[in-house]
């Protein structure tokens, strides 16, 4: 166990006795295969994971992990591949919606969290553990990342204000310039609700009625000619950095690299930010080999230590409780990374719960309505 | 071409009795054994890449776009509520009756456990918006269902029915499947669902089906007229005639589960006339909504109509995408000409130097080249910049040349203007200069005999120049998804919307398949006018 | 026409100079202008693409060779370039032996339902490629190609071929048929007189379709992002990740030095033509 305590060690800054205990108690994967494909988003993300799971995981088994970056187009991907019998990946990272959706359609394998995901190093079953955040019988959480917004410190129009709350993305005579919005109806529409007087409590209540999606898309309209759609996360820091736009919504990480790692005149609003969830799945239909693998790696990579190293790499929160007094520094600058987390009580002081339930219910009908919307 | 014609019709006008060859064949066999030598040699060199590409690119395309009329999926979830339904009229201003919600419920029962009821909600919601979550909701309420009341109601009429042997009697009488076509398909549903539940096959010796299969048979039994229950007691398959002994005249007495009710009760959705109307509507396996949703259309109650304006899309983008490659065509024409006569011109040291700044471009991934415009348009890029800086505008006055038709308009066509400029030189490169001379000589102003003289001699250039740029441009993607913002999208990107995003890839290959049609015709017609032999790259 | 003659008026050389150095130099400038940009830009110092003003000054700072060396210790990176350089040139061979000889068979004077073939062939071209790359990641799937090399090298090859034919076909129109017939009748093979006589002829053609069909494979993202997997990570694939997850220069610093190589290589053919013609005793026209 000596070795396998140094090379835990290495990576475990703090806890160190315990990610060893954590890694004692991993079994030996019976009946698997030696390759693993894992299918990631790229980029940042993918080094976190790297980094955090795959590399220590390696050192301890010797398996091939093999790393895709297509979660961008997974669903159809595993639609295709179920429809073709032929399933090329064992664990696919996918946001939570996603997840849910794979999960009806039978293409992602049901999971016990209690049987197949390692207890916390106190004992308390992984269901409690993650807690609410096992949003689909399928999903493995991961960890908790926010939608919210970033504004440019530097501009001149705005005559020395900087917007406190959620509604100066719709208040453009006080803070004039281009706004970037995600190209899709998820969070604008709960957003521009909350800004058009609607209480947080009944967003869902008021979207779930023909006049309720009419008055979101109108609130939105007022903004229609300054707003920059984005599709891809990257694209709100360029648009930041650059000046296009003065503020736009992106996942929290990405702003912390912008204005921690690229110190740019950015600065995180936080105010009613969205919480959403991004983790594993396995896909349905694996072989038995296949599929003990992929549950031996996910029995490793959602321990309790090993999500709170990802947040080394990455500011995106740990999903199991247990995991949250783990976290440490930032790997390379050497910060505290616990107040860039999304739950930090500090930045949660409103926050927007995303209703998974029914956004996969209505999903369909909002998304047709949103794209004619935005073609009109 | 011309050679062939000529060759084939003196040989067939040479009569029987014609001139013979040196070996004493007659000439008319010999010329068409040759010809047919000559045909067969010319398909052995074109068939390995016709297989290829028919095998590799026509079959995959033929495939995808059948997929626009393919309809299969309701007919495999939904199987018995489809046979139900088809006898429902569906302007009868009444639900379906009894017999329609027990084979659904006996359908989403199976559905839901193998989780493909959510598939099928989301394709009926393409046409019947709303459709999906009652689908969802009712998977997650389908095992809540009473379903015992008919099995008891057989039970109690006759303890036999209540054992597996009944079901093996039942299943080898002569009237099975024909006969009893709910029963049979609730079998194979209750089959299908014991694999998936049990993780093993099911034994019919050990094991008798779940209430829905009970409720079928009652009502397979309720649809038969009362002589063929008659018929089955007093059969001479002994086993059946006792087991249906008891029955006759007693099959109203068998009590039933009342989905219908049930179902009104899990989710309002299932009272409402529209969704069944929806259901039967799509139930063949071919059906022609995708491509009504493609022009804008649906089919309602009162046949097909256009979709209320804030719902149309599909057509204003076809005549946006087919806009907008003509003016990306037309600016092509324009900034291409100038180069390609400059090209043709020059000394061939001078312009071999400027064919590789022609052709650099071509060497700079598309994606790069992208990304360069909009540092270049963008309102705080570097045009701008210089436009301010110059004096030409101020902050104030910054353009907006990106996230729209402008950028769009002007990435494609420095992305496609070398597909003008080469065939263009190409041709430009055969002309002889002695022609304009001659023109001049003759007294022809510069101008005068560019017009008349070295323009007219240029358009097959033009033309192949501009249908290749046309037709590549109209299937378009990357570049206006990225510089394209809302109004300068085409209709591929929608194609691509709902084949990685919406997942609706019956509508994707109906725009697509209406795309490619746009494109042949266009293709077609070229062909005739110009003839495509005549595009030449350089 | 090359040069103005002596005899021009003062309108006839304004015109001249005017439509040589300032119509057609904006447009060439319209032409390399992104290249222009993305050179300065690959030596940002900073992650984005963005002109700083550190670099606007000058200023060293506001400059740095990180992004290549990025691109040279970047694992991924160093895979995209290995695999582009593997699925690329396969493709090419496979699209411009089968699409030149193809052309042959089409440039026969009797071909049976030559424009129906010709319309097939040309296909892979005309249809629009996200149609395509559906298509073909349905189709592949389900016969196991999709996720391998030789189903990204299948793809890329089908959609190089209609260049190669356009290409090899147009040499061919102009091909005069009693050069073959006069090596026939001087008892030549027809695979002496392909070899000998028709292939020097259509070389340029080939050439060419080829380049064409090479730089179809290694600039194509939609059907590498479809019919690929981690395996056949491409330069394109991994720039739309990069675009899309990260914005990183790296990108523009691969753009900078595919441009040098082929700046390069261009010149190195222009120069090795007039060698040759020089060589041969012509002329530099």
């Amino acid at each position: 166990m000596k070795i396998i305590y140094g090379l835990t060690g290495a990576f475990a800054l703090s806890a160190v006795a315990m990610a060893a205990s954590a890694a004692d108690e991993l079994p030996a994967c019976e009946n698997c295969v030696d390759e693993l494909t894992i299918v990631s988003w790229g980029g940042a993300y993918s080094n976190s994971q790297i980094e955090a799971y795959s590399k220590p995981y390696d050192a301890l088994t010797g398996v091939k992990i093999i790393n895709d970056e297509s979660s961008n187009e997974a669903v159809p991907k595993l639609r295709a591949m179920n429809e073709a019998d032929n399933v090329t990946w064992d664990i696919v990272d996918v946001v939570a919606s996603d997840a849910i959706r794979l999960c009806d359609e039978g293409l992602a394998m049901e999971i016990d969290a209690d049987e197949q995901l390692a207890a916390a190093p106190d004992g308390t079953p992984a269901s409690e553990d993650f807690g609410d955040l096992l949003v689909s019988e399928c999903f493995i959480p991961q960890i908790v990342y926010s939608t919210t917004f970033g504004y440019r410190t530097d501009v001149e129009a705005w005559g020395g204000k900087t917007p406190e709350d959620i509604c100066a993305v719709f208040d453009t005579a006080t803070f004039p310039g281009k706004r970037a919005l995600e190209k899709r109806p998820i969070n604008n529409v709960e957003w521009a609700l909350i800004c058009d007087g609607v209480a947080k409590d009944d967003v869902y209540d008021v979207l779930s009625t023909d006049e309720g999606v009419t008055q979101a898309l109108d609130k939105l309209a007022t903004i229609k000619d300054q707003v920059i759609w984005w599709s891809a996360g990257a694209e709100t820091p360029q648009l930041l950095a650059d000046g296009e736009a003065v503020i736009g919504s992106t996942y929290n990480g990405r702003l912390f690299s912008v204005i921690e790692e690229q110190n740019q005149p950015v600065a995180m609003l936080w105010d009613a930010q969205v919480f959403d969830l991004d983790g594993w799945i396995i896909p349905a239909g694996l072989s038995e080999e296949r599929k003990n693998r992929a549950l031996h790696y996910i029995m490793f990579a959602t321990d309790t230590q090993r999500l709170a190293d990802q947040s080394k790499y990455i500011s995106y929160g740990p999903a199991r409780k247990s995991s949250a007094p783990l976290v440490g520094k930032h790997a390379e600058l050497g910060i505290d990374m616990a107040p860039h987390m999304p739950t930090d009580p500090a930045n949660a002081t409103n926050t927007f719960l995303y209703n998974y339930e029914w956004w996969a219910d209505n999903r369909d009908d909002l998304d047709a309505k949103f794209q004619s919307w935005l073609s009109q | 071409m011309s050679a062939s014609t000529t060759v084939s019709s003196t040989s067939g006008s040479s009569g029987a009795s014609g001139p013979l060859t040196n070996d004493g064949q007659p000439l008319k066999r010999s010329l068409a054994r040759a010809l047919r030598r000559e045909k067969f040699r010319a398909l052995l060199l074109i068939s390995p890449l016709l297989v290829f590409i028919l095998v590799s690119f026509v079959m995959p395309i033929g495939d995808m776009l059948f997929r626009s009329v393919e309809n299969k999926i309701v007919e495999q979830t939904i199987p018995g509520t489809v046979r139900a339904l088809a006898s429902w009229d569906a302007d009868s201003a009444e639900l379906p009756d009894e017999a329609v919600f027990a084979a659904l419920a006996d359908d989403m029962m199976l559905a839901q456990e193998i989780k493909i009821h959510t598939r099928l909600g989301s394709r009926l919601n393409y046409d019947q918006p709303g459709i999906s979550s009652v689908f969802r909701k009712s998977g997650r309420k389908i095992k809540g269902l009473d379903h015992e009341a008919a099995m008891a109601g057989f039970i109690a009429i006759d303890p036999a029915w209540g054992t597996p042997e009944a079901w093996t009697t039942l299943r080898n009488m002569k009237a099975w499947p024909g006969k009893f076509p709910a029963t049979a398909q609730s079998w194979d549903n209750w089959k299908a669902w014991y694999l998936s539940e049990e993780k093993e096959e099911l034994d019919p010796a050990t094991t008798i089906p779940h209430g829905f299969t009970y409720a079928a048979l009652y009502h397979d039994l309720a649809a038969m007229p009362a002589s063929s229950i008659d018929a089955f007691a007093t059969s001479k398959n002994t086993d059946a005639a006792a087991l249906f002994k008891n029955l006759v005249g007693q099959v109203d007495s068998i009590p039933s589960d009342d989905f219908k009710a049930q179902f009104a009760d899990i989710e309002k959705g299932w009272a409402e006339l529209d969704n069944w109307q929806a259901i039967q509507r799509l139930s063949p396996r071919i059906v022609d909504s995708y491509f009504l949703a493609a022009i804008d259309a649906e089919r309602t109650a009162e046949g097909i109509e256009s979709k209320p304006d804030n719902e149309r899309l599909y057509l204003k983008l076809f005549v946006r995408t087919i806009f907008m490659s003509l003016v990306i065509t037309g600016s092509c024409i324009l900034l291409g000409y100038p180069v390609a006569y400059l090209l043709a011109n020059l000394s061939v040291r001078a312009s071999n130097m400027v064919l590789i700044l022609v052709l650099l471009p071509f060497w700079t991934s598309l994606l790069v080249r992208t990304s360069a415009w909009k540092v270049l348009l963008q309102q705080q890029g570097v045009i701008n910049d210089l436009l301010v800086w110059a004096g030409v505008i101020n902050e104030a006055g910054r353009l907006v040349m990106i996230n729209n038709m402008t950028g769009t308009i002007i990435a494609m066509t420095h992305i496609l203007l070398p597909f003008m400029i080469l065939p263009l030189f190409s041709v430009m490169k055969t002309i002889s200069p002695t022609y304009m001379r001659a023109a001049k000589s003759m007294g022809a102003s510069d101008s005068l005999a560019f017009w008349r003289i070295y323009f007219p001699n240029t358009v097959p250039g033009i033309g192949a120049g501009s249908i290749l740029v046309f037709i590549l441009s109209i299937g378009y993607y990357i570049t206006p998804e990225l510089v394209g913002g809302t109004t300068g999208v085409f209709i591929s990107n929608r194609i691509a919307y709902h084949i990685s995003s919406s997942l609706n890839w019956g509508l994707a290959a109906a725009l697509g398949s209406i795309l490619l049609i746009l494109v042949l015709a266009l293709y077609w017609t070229y062909d005739r006018i110009v003839g495509i032999d005549n595009v030449k790259l350089g | 026409m090359s040069a103005l003659p002596a005899y021009a008026s003062t309108g006839q050389r304004i015109w001249h100079y005017t439509f040589r150095y300032v119509i057609c130099g904006f447009i060439l400038f319209f032409l390399i202008a992104p290249i222009l940009t993305i050179i300065p830009l690959s030596f940002n110092a900073e992650n984005f693409f963005t002109f700083t003003p550190a670099m606007l000054s000058l200023s060293p700072e506001g400059y740095s060779l990180k992004h290549y060396q990025d691109f040279f210790t970047n694992s991924d990176w160093q895979q995209a370039l290995k695999n582009s350089f593997l699925i690329a040139p396969a493709a090419t061979i496979l699209s411009t032996s089968l699409g030149t000889l193809a052309a042959i068979g089409l440039s026969q004077s009797h071909v049976p339902f030559r424009r129906a073939i010709m319309a097939i062939l040309i296909s892979p071209m005309i249809v629009p490629l996200i149609i395509s790359a559906a298509g073909m990641y349905f189709f592949y799937s389900r016969i196991g190609l999709q996720g391998t090399y030789w189903g990204v090298v299948l793809a890329h090859a089908a959609l190089g071929t209609p260049f190669v034919i356009i290409t090899v076909t147009a040499t061919m129109v102009g091909f005069d048929r009693s050069l073959t017939r006069a090596a026939a009748s001087m008892g030549a093979d027809p695979v002496t007189t392909f070899f000998k006589v028709q292939m020097p002829l259509i070389i340029p053609g080939v050439v060419s379709g080829a380049l064409f069909a090479f730089i179809t494979s290694f600039d194509e993202v939609v059907v590498v992002l479809f019919l690929g997997s981690a395996g056949q990570k491409t330069l394109p694939w991994q720039m739309f990740t990069g675009l899309r997850e990260q914005i990183s220069p790296t990108i523009l610093a691969v753009a900078t030095i595919m441009v040098a190589i082929s700046i390069v290589l261009l010149s190195v053919l222009e120069m090795l033509r007039r060698r040759s013609e020089r060589l041969r005793g012509l002329s530099p026209s």
